[in-house]
């Protein structure tokens, strides 16, 4: 038995060994979030919280539900495909409450050549002009209309 | 009162299921919106890209992110015909106010490439986070959770297509969330409600109703670096052998 001899302070050493893993077991019950490994090893509740983020595009739908007259002679035009936030930019405040602010016109100087600027680079297909030769500075909106911008052969007016 | 042994020992168990109960908190649920019906990605159409920039800036506003740090960006290349290997590529300022004019005199071709997060299904970005901060959701999305992360980028540098940054005044780890806030709200994301031309379209390949299944058995694709087995299932359409 003299292998046994001095056991007590091995015993004290385990005791002190599993007073730590419950002490460990316990803090862990508390710093580990509830959601953690809901879904896989990362904290679940983290997927609700980036879902509430809020957003600034009210997407077309909303758009159209009010402005349906634009949104008519828009879809008759070649601007059909193009949402009305793509040049109105985000208007989620606008939609969710009209009287919070008039959305700005948009600056056409600006607006129209971001897309249709004649460049090689664009696809060949995609209807493009050299807005100084075009327009010789005239505003882009005193011959075509924003929401049905076609004239001549493909056009509505 | 006196409790005897007895009674402890199912009052403990009791009392354990009720703290169990506070601690779950109350799940804050996306009314409608079931994870595991949805698996979503997006579909890049190069010939349809113009390169306005468009998608840049309404996801910058969407999405509060920082000047100079892109969640997307569009890339334009230029590719000579004698030199497919080496194509010229710029991307000004993530061609957020779209690219200088090319005259026609130029040769080789030109076209632009929107890039964005791949949402990769074996992605290595989610491998190497010590903490589980970042993750694939079981709708098939690559997510941070930026309470979690303590921003030290192994991340950013094992993201193949360079689609994270730390965020400057955060610290911690940002990327496309594929505007996770707006499709779980049966919107799509910013950059394609901003596109004009349908370059880019949002997809969910759960939905058996959804376009894109015609669109992929009667068109070829490719994904970015399918030999780095990331899973990436952003695909693209129409795309050079040049690209990278
Ligand atoms: C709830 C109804 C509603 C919705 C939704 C709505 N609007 Fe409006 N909008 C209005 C009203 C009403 C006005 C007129 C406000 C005024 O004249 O004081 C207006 C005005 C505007 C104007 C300015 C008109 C002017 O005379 O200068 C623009 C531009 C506009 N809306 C764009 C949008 C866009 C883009 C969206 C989609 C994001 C949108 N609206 C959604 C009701 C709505
Ligand atoms: C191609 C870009 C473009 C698109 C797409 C577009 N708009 Fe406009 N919109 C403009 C411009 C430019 C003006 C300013 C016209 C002016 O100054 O006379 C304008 C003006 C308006 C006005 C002011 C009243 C008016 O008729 O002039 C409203 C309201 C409006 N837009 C709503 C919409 C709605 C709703 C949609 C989507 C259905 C939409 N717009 C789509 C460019 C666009
Ligand atoms: C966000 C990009 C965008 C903006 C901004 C934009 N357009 Fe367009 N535009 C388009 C697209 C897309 C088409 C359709 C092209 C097609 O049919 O292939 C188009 C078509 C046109 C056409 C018809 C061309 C044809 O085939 O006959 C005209 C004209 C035009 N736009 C003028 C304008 C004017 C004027 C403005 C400024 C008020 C403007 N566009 C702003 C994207 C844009
Ligand atoms: C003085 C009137 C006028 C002004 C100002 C004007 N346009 Fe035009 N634009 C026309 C006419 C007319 C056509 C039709 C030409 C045709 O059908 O062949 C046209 C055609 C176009 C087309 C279609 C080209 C194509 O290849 O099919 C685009 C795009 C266009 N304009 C954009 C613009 C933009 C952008 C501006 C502003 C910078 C602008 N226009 C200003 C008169 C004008």
């Amino acid at each position: 038995m003299s292998a046994f001899k001095d056991a007590g302070h091995l015993l004290r050493f385990a005791g002190l060994f599993v007073l730590a893993f419950i002490v460990f077991l316990v803090v862990r019950r508390f710093v580990v979030p509830k959601s953690f490994g809901e879904y896989g090893h990362y904290r679940g509740a983290a997927i609700a919280e980036i879902a509430a983020h809020p957003a600034q595009f009210a997407g077309h739908q909303a758009c159209e539900a009010c402005h349906s007259d634009i949104a008519d002679a828009k879809s008759k035009g070649k601007h059909a495909h193009v949402n009305c936030e793509a040049c109105h930019g985000p208007q989620l405040k606008h939609a969710d409450d009209p009287s919070s602010g008039v959305p700005p016109k948009p600056d056409t100087a600006t607006l129209c050549v971001r897309c249709h600027a004649a460049s090689a680079a664009r696809p060949k297909d995609f209807p493009q002009v050299d807005a100084v030769a075009h327009a010789n500075g005239v505003p882009c909106e005193t011959c075509h209309k924003p929401h049905d911008p076609a004239l001549g052969a493909g056009g509505t007016q | 009162m006196k409790i005897s042994r007895r009674q402890m020992l199912i009052l403990l168990p009791a009392a354990a299921i009720a703290w169990e109960h506070v601690m779950a908190g109350t799940p804050e649920a996306a009314p409608n919106y079931a994870m595991s019906e949805h698996w979503w990605s997006m579909l890049i159409d190069i010939p349809k890209c113009i390169g306005c920039g468009n998608c840049v800036r309404a996801c910058q506003a969407e999405n509060d992110v920082p000047d100079g740090r892109f969640r997307t960006w569009v890339e334009r290349y230029h590719v000579h015909d004698e030199d497919m290997m080496n194509p010229e590529v710029i991307s000004p300022d993530g061609g957020k106010e779209g690219f200088p004019s090319v005259a026609k005199e130029d040769s080789g071709k030109y076209f632009f490439v929107p890039k964005l997060c791949n949402q990769c299904v074996d992605s290595p970005c989610t491998q190497v986070c010590p903490v589980g901060a970042t993750f694939v959701t079981p709708d098939g999305v690559v997510l941070v959770d930026q309470k979690y992360c303590m921003g030290c980028a192994y991340c950013v540098q094992a993201c193949p297509y360079g689609c994270r940054y730390i965020h400057p005044q955060k610290q911690v780890a940002d990327k496309c969330t594929l505007c996770y806030h707006r499709i779980t709200k049966g919107l799509t994301t910013a950059c394609c409600e901003a596109c004009p031309t349908g370059a880019r379209q949002l997809v969910d390949l759960k939905n058996p109703n959804d376009p894109i299944h015609e669109f992929l058995r009667t068109h070829p694709v490719q994904i970015l670096k399918p030999q780095m087995a990331t899973g990436a299932k952003v695909y693209y359409h129409g795309m050079d052998g040049s690209v990278r």
